[in-house]
């Protein structure tokens, strides 16, 4: 692979990564790929009227308050970031 | 194996719902969306009904729905959202009454993706542009205007992405004609993925952003953006832009946020406001629990503009803006009315408020007052506005909530939603066929259900007349009457006539023969009457003068048909005797009598057509088990023209002229039904040219011999056919029904039209005269609701005595118990408290709230036949039920006994409690009454239990156990407690034991008594969520996912054998393979293996929890399966979906389709036009009749609907 397309190829994947959030890399940590696998299973159950519903017939909850908490719970599904040791 | 998907009751839930001008005229309609169903309502506001006008299959998940207008236009069209990667603008076309495709542009992959849109929709007011985002990221805008030829036109998407931003909600900002704007509330996470310390998290702001759409430039800027609460979870538009008659502005414009315990009113720097939300002063509840809306709608009237917010409680707040020159100067609150909690409110311009509730029925109110008296909160009480410290709370305000004062309850939609549990059993005496029970409903709105397939009969009068009727008929006086005047009914050897006036009474001097029994009855010619009885046929005319027509001596008249000019008798000789009304208004008689040489069962003739001088065709039964068209034309008149052979004698026949859209779109189709003595009915239809008969179907109706009866239903025609069931054939939204009365077995049956009873029936079974009506037209299932005070769980019907036990729970709930524990407390603290908001009906208001692992549970006694709860057991100690199970255990002479599975203090996620049990109850007063025996301590929650070998199998968490009866508690004899998750579901067969686990699918477990082992022998490839499973057979299971899907595994028979041979099992497990797979797309949480119809074939009936009923049919043959398979093939490249998801891919959501056809889709082929279904059927090497018939065949032996 000339040096050319090696860099061409790179940026590529870079502006899919942008593009597509979620995308796994080479570099990626546990806690990112368990971060991203959350977030899509949230919203997988947003997504999907009777997993809401399901949901809320468990907890006793409304809809509206299922969906809510699971959208809350995308920002940090899986608690703080492990600390970087550098 | 394959099997033949049908859907016999769409999804009843409503996930949104969107109200405008559908159809442009001036009348408002609903849009609503049942997930995988797109729906028209139509609100009468005369008699507040709302009735379904069309609902259309999209093959796909909704997810999104709102409409928009275009500036100037009059008619409204919707957007929808969905799964499939694809924006699509669909109108309503009320000629066709259809859906129309406008547009539709693809954007991105399908599925329900966090970062490809659908999921949030949001138009500008003006119509001017539509905002679609996904729950993360995306957001892109589309230009919605007009071409040169005033058609809608859309633009290539403008992006408005945030990277790293979670999406809340997106709404539409009112600007009146300037740049449109949309305003977001996101959540940027990039922070909080990079600080490990957790302070970013904490720190996280929740932003709203507005975004304007630059006209002129063509391109979207993020204008405005800055933090506001961080529980905010809803916006709502606020109405703004300068109105175009006056310079007055219409309103502030900007948006209200709806957040936890507040309500703020924000436009980018303008002053906000802030107001709490009100909250029930109930005297317990969980305290640091807030409070969310979760529905809103803006009302504008004229000049004016309120919104209706809706809490998670399901009260309705009115919130009111004051404003002056375009500035707020306060924001009021009040609470309104408590309704079911919506997942979309509705107000329509007449006055309604239509609820889609989020479980339970729906409701249409109508409004009785705007509520302008009562207690409201302004935000002018505050300092700032209530804005002085954004980050702290207003102090917390109340409100006792009451019975309906500003709306009115007007109708009512039947909703099974959500469907928790079902049996499909035959309970109720004389049914017919199967009946299926379903649990149904959430909290204290939970409702037990039977639903039976048949049309609704409301009965208005029932009379014994003392004697049995052979027959009956209705007459008018006159042509252009609108009422009958007559009701002849005919005895053994008399006959009596009924005038109907304000009463009914027997009538005198008619000039009716009532000395002997009568063969026919007909108003005829303009203003005469007709009457034919065994020896004559006499012709009463207006001036009460009789004509009279003899049998010739020694013969009487066996059979007559009539019609308004025409009339056809048959002598016991087997001749027949054409009579036609000649334009006097004189009956004469054909000179000719025409012979078949067979006795005559049955004959028919057709109404007159418009126009026409007479009906050109006779049909003719003969004993010899034909058919005969015969020809009444003056060319040939009584000549036969058709003839067709039946299996059995006729016992009655009726020409009617039905619509059936699948034969002919625009013109009633001539249908000759057959009845035959077997039970049988025969539906061919007539060609109107030739008198050729083709296309029959046939129809198993009952035990008795069918009589046909031509009736009228609603204004049109409608076929009643009498066996042992009564069933009614009649065109309802261009669909032809063909649906069994819940009603007597009825003898005779005749069309009643009075003043009293107008569009009425009148029957008579056995001596019994009854009037009644058929109001329900369209639906297929009858349901009877039985209340429920919790959520239902579960439920078994006991072998013997016939009554259902069910268990239900509520997590969130105090229980009576505890609410009165809590009440003496705060009694003994002597506290004041409200006493009165605790006796409101929990049904309407719902419960308290209580914080997560307080459960409220009970154990219920129903009485499926007489309707009713026979008993009620509360479990105390906060348990909840979560399973149960009627075992005989041999260890005491096989008496049944009732093993419920409970847990105390159980938390739901991670699953947890401090004790699980196994309560174990003796049934006493036959059944009628449990007593408990003793209660079995388990360490997790037993979520399934089952009767195994005279014990009991109990999932109890990852492990399965055996447990025998013992004197104080229940012994456990043997464990495997290598189960992934949770056992959720149990079925046995022989010494073999399914389990299936939470999450990894079903395990075959087998016992081996010798060595006291419970052994996992097999087990799947892949995981499944197991929401219920049943087995089709030793080796066979059929289970439902949580994610929609319905699939059937197999053990090979080799590996079967040799388990049941080996004691000795080495390596790892067996793998099952996969017969077939499906999506429903909807959880299915009942799967039975039972036939629906008398003598049939056994199907899988499932429920899902939307409540969806369907069925998997087994095919027959390989024909049937090649057939079916290209059919299906054919109409998936039609594109019939209207959110443009590919029909394959959505049944292959998750794991591709298998061995499964779509019936659903295939009947589509009936709405295709004609040019597509004959280049369809030429493919298949088939008419286009034999394939409807094929689909129609299919359907009535699987499912009898």
């Amino acid at each position: 692979m000339s040096s050319e397309l090696r860099y061409t190829a790179n940026t590529q994947l870079e502006h899919l990564h942008a593009r597509y959030t979620g995308t796994g890399h080479a570099d990626l940590t546990k806690y990112e790929w368990l971060t991203h696998q959350h977030r899509d299973t949230l919203a997988s159950i947003v997504g999907h009227p009777p997993l809401t519903s399901f949901m809320a017939i468990a907890d006793g909850e409304a809809i509206g308050r299922v969906r809510f908490e699971m959208t809350e719970r995308m920002l940090q599904p899986c608690g703080p970031p492990p600390p970087k040791d550098d | 194996m394959h099997l033949y998907n049908l859907t016999l009751q769409a999804p009843t839930a409503i996930s949104q719902a969107i109200v405008g001008n559908f159809s442009g005229s001036r009348r408002q309609e609903i849009i609503v969306s049942r997930g995988t169903r797109l729906e028209l309502l139509r609100p009468d506001p005369d008699t507040g009904k709302v009735t379904a006008a069309v609902a259309s299959h999209i093959f796909g998940s909704i997810r999104s729905l709102v409409l928009f207008r275009l500036t100037g236009g009059i008619k409204d069209y919707a957007i929808i959202g969905s799964d499939s990667g694809r924006i699509v603008i669909i109108e309503y076309d009320p000629d066709t009454n259809t859906f129309v495709k406008v547009h539709q542009e693809t954007y991105g992959k399908s599925g329900a993706r966090t970062i490809v849109p659908g999921q949030y929709l949001a138009t500008d007011p003006k119509g001017r542009a539509v905002m679609i985002a996904a729950i993360e990221k995306a957001k892109l805008v589309y230009i919605l205007n007009r071409d040169a030829a005033a058609d809608l036109t859309i633009s290539s998407p403008l992006e408005a992405h945030k990277s790293n931003a979670i999406i809340h909600h997106i709404v539409g900002l009112d600007v009146g004609f300037e740049n449109p704007t949309f305003a977001a509330l996101e959540v940027d996470h990039t922070e909080a993925d990079q600080d490990p310390t957790g302070v970013a998290f904490n720190n996280a702001e929740k932003m709203l952003a507005y975004y304007e759409l630059d006209l002129g430039l063509n391109h979207v800027v993020r204008k405005w953006s800055g933090p506001t609460d961080t529980r905010a979870n809803l916006l709502v538009q606020v109405p703004g832009g300068q109105s175009t008659s006056s310079d007055s502005y219409e309103g502030p414009s900007g948006v209200l946020v709806c957040c936890e315990d507040h309500i703020i009113y924000h436009y980018m720097d303008a002053t906000q406001h802030r107001v709490p939300i009100p909250r029930r002063g109930y005297p317990f509840q969980d305290k640091d629990r807030g409070l969310i809306i979760t529905a809103a709608v803006m009302h504008k009237m004229k000049g004016a503009f309120f919104f209706l917010l809706q809490s998670e409680e399901g009260d309705l707040y009115k919130v009111a803006i004051e404003h002056e020159e375009g500035d707020v100067k306060s924001l009021k609150i009040k609470y309104f009315d408590t309704v079911p909690v919506a997942t979309s409110l509705c107000i329509l311009k007449s006055g309604f408020l239509f609820v889609a509730a989020e479980f339970g029925n729906h409701h249409f109110y109508q409004f009785v007052k705007l509520g302008d008296e009562g207690e409201d909160f302004s935000s002018t009480d505050y300092p700032s506005y209530g804005m002085a410290d954004p980050s702290a709370p207003l102090p917390r305000v109340t409100f006792r909530p009451h019975l309906l004062e500003n709306l009115a309850l007007v109708d009512e939609m039947e909703s099974l939603d959500p469907l928790i549990d079902s049996k499909v059993l035959s309970v109720l005496p004389d049914a017919g066929t199967p009946q299926i029970l379903a649990a149904c409903g959430r909290g204290a709105r939970s409702t037990f259900n039977t639903l039976r397939h048949g049309l609704e009969v409301e009965e208005a009068v029932r009379e014994d007349l003392g004697a049995v009727p052979k027959a009956l008929w209705t007459a008018k006086l006159k042509e252009d009457d609108k009422h009958d005047a007559y009701i002849i009914l005919s005895f053994a050897n008399c006959t009596l006539v009924l005038s109907v006036g304000e009463t009914i009474v027997e009538a005198e001097d008619t000039g009716f023969l009532i000395e002997a029994p009568t063969v026919a009855v007909q108003q005829i010619g303009a203003d005469a009457l007709l009457q034919v009885h065994q020896h004559g046929i006499r012709h009463i005319l207006a001036d009460k003068r009789v004509n009279e027509w003899r049998t010739p001596a020694g013969k009487t008249i066996v059979n007559a048909t009539t019609n308004k000019r025409q009339v056809v008798v048959a002598l016991s000789s087997g001749e027949l005797v054409y009579f036609e009304l000649d334009l006097e208004g004189q009956l004469n008689e054909y000179q000719d009598r025409g012979a078949l040489g067979s006795a005559i069962l049955a004959l028919s003739i057709g109404e007159v057509p418009e126009g026409r001088q007479r009906t050109p065709f006779l049909a003719v039964g003969c004993e010899d088990q034909t058919v005969r068209v015969i020809s009444l034309d003056p060319e040939n008149t009584l000549q036969t023209v058709s003839l067709q052979a039946l299996t059995a004698p006729p016992a009655s026949i009726c020409i009617a002229e039905i619509l059936d859209t699948s034969l002919n779109r625009t013109q009633p189709t001539t249908f000759v039904n057959i009845g035959l003595q077997n039970g049988v009915l025969l539906r061919t239809v007539l060609d109107p040219l030739n008198g050729q008969l083709t296309d029959t179907r046939t129809r198993f109706l009952g035990t008795r011999p069918v009589k046909l009866t031509h009736v009228n239903v609603q204004g049109n025609p409608a076929i009643l056919a009498l066996s042992s069931r009564s069933w009614l054939n009649y065109t309802y939204q261009n669909i032809l029904h063909f649906t069994p009365l819940i009603h007597r077995t009825l003898d005779c049956v005749s069309s009643f039209s009075a003043a009293a009873h107008a569009d009425g029936l009148i029957g008579v079974s056995g001596s019994i005269l009854s009037i009644f009506q058929v109001t329900n037209l369209g639906a297929t299932m009858k349901q009877d609701s039985i209340p429920l005070d919790y959520t239902p769980r579960k439920f078994l019907m006991h072998p013997q005595n016939g009554l259902f036990y069910l268990i239900e729970g509520d997590h969130r709930a105090y229980s009576e118990e505890s609410s009165q524990q809590q009440l003496e407390r705060l009694r003994a603290e002597h506290k004041t408290f409200d006493e009165e908001i605790l006796g409101l009906p929990a049904r309407q208001f719902g419960r308290p709230k209580a914080p997560a692992g307080v459960w409220a549970s009970c154990i219920r006694i129903i009485d499926p036949v007489k309707g009713e709860t026979v008993h009620v057991l509360p479990l105390d100690n906060n348990e909840a039920a979560f399973s149960l199970a009627m075992v005989s255990f041999a260890a005491c002479n096989n008496e049944v006994h009732l093993v419920v599975g409970t847990a105390q203090d159980a938390f739901l996620a991670p699953r947890s409690c401090t004790s699980g049990f196994l309560r174990t109850y003796k049934f006493t007063e036959e059944g009628r009454r449990l007593e408990l025996i003793h209660k079995t301590e388990t360490d997790d929650i037993p979520l399934a239990v089952l009767a195994f070998q005279g014990r009991l199998a109990a999932g109890i968490g990852k492990s399965l156990r055996l447990y025998d009866m013992g004197k104080k508690q229940l012994l456990r004899k043997a464990e495997n407690k290598n189960f992934f998750s949770a056992v959720v579901t149990l079925n046995t067969q022989g010494s073999r034991i399914l389990v299936g686990d939470m999450q990894e699918s079903i395990y075959y477990v087998a016992y081996k008594p010798l060595e006291n082992q419970l052994l996992i022998f097999a087990d799947d490839t892949q995981p499944r969520w197991i929401t219920s499973a049943t087995m089709l057979d030793y080796n066979t299971v059929v289970a439902g996912d949580r994610f929609g899907n319905i699939f059937v595994n197999r053990l090979d028979t080799k590996v079967s054998d040799q388990v049941d041979e080996d004691s000795v099992l080495s390596g790892g497990p067996h793998k099952t393979s996969m017969l077939a797979h499906f999506h429903v797309g909807d959880i299915v949480t009942g799967i039975h293996k039972v036939p629906l119809v008398v003598g049939g074939r056994e199907v899988l009936v499932y429920t899902g929890l939307h409540g969806t009923i369907g069925v998997l049919a087994p095919f027959v043959g390989k024909d049937d399966v090649d057939f079916l398979s290209t059919l299906e093939q054919h109409m998936r490249s039609e594109q019939l979906s209207l959110v443009g998801r590919d029909h394959l891919a959505w049944r292959g959501y998750y794991v591709p389709v298998k061995a499964v056809v779509d019936g659903d889709l295939c009947e589509m082929f009936a709405r295709l036009p004609p040019s597509k279904q004959s280049a369809i059927a030429s493919e298949l090497d088939r008419t286009v009749g034999e394939v409807l018939k094929k689909l129609e065949q299919l359907r009535v032996t699987a499912s009898g609907f």
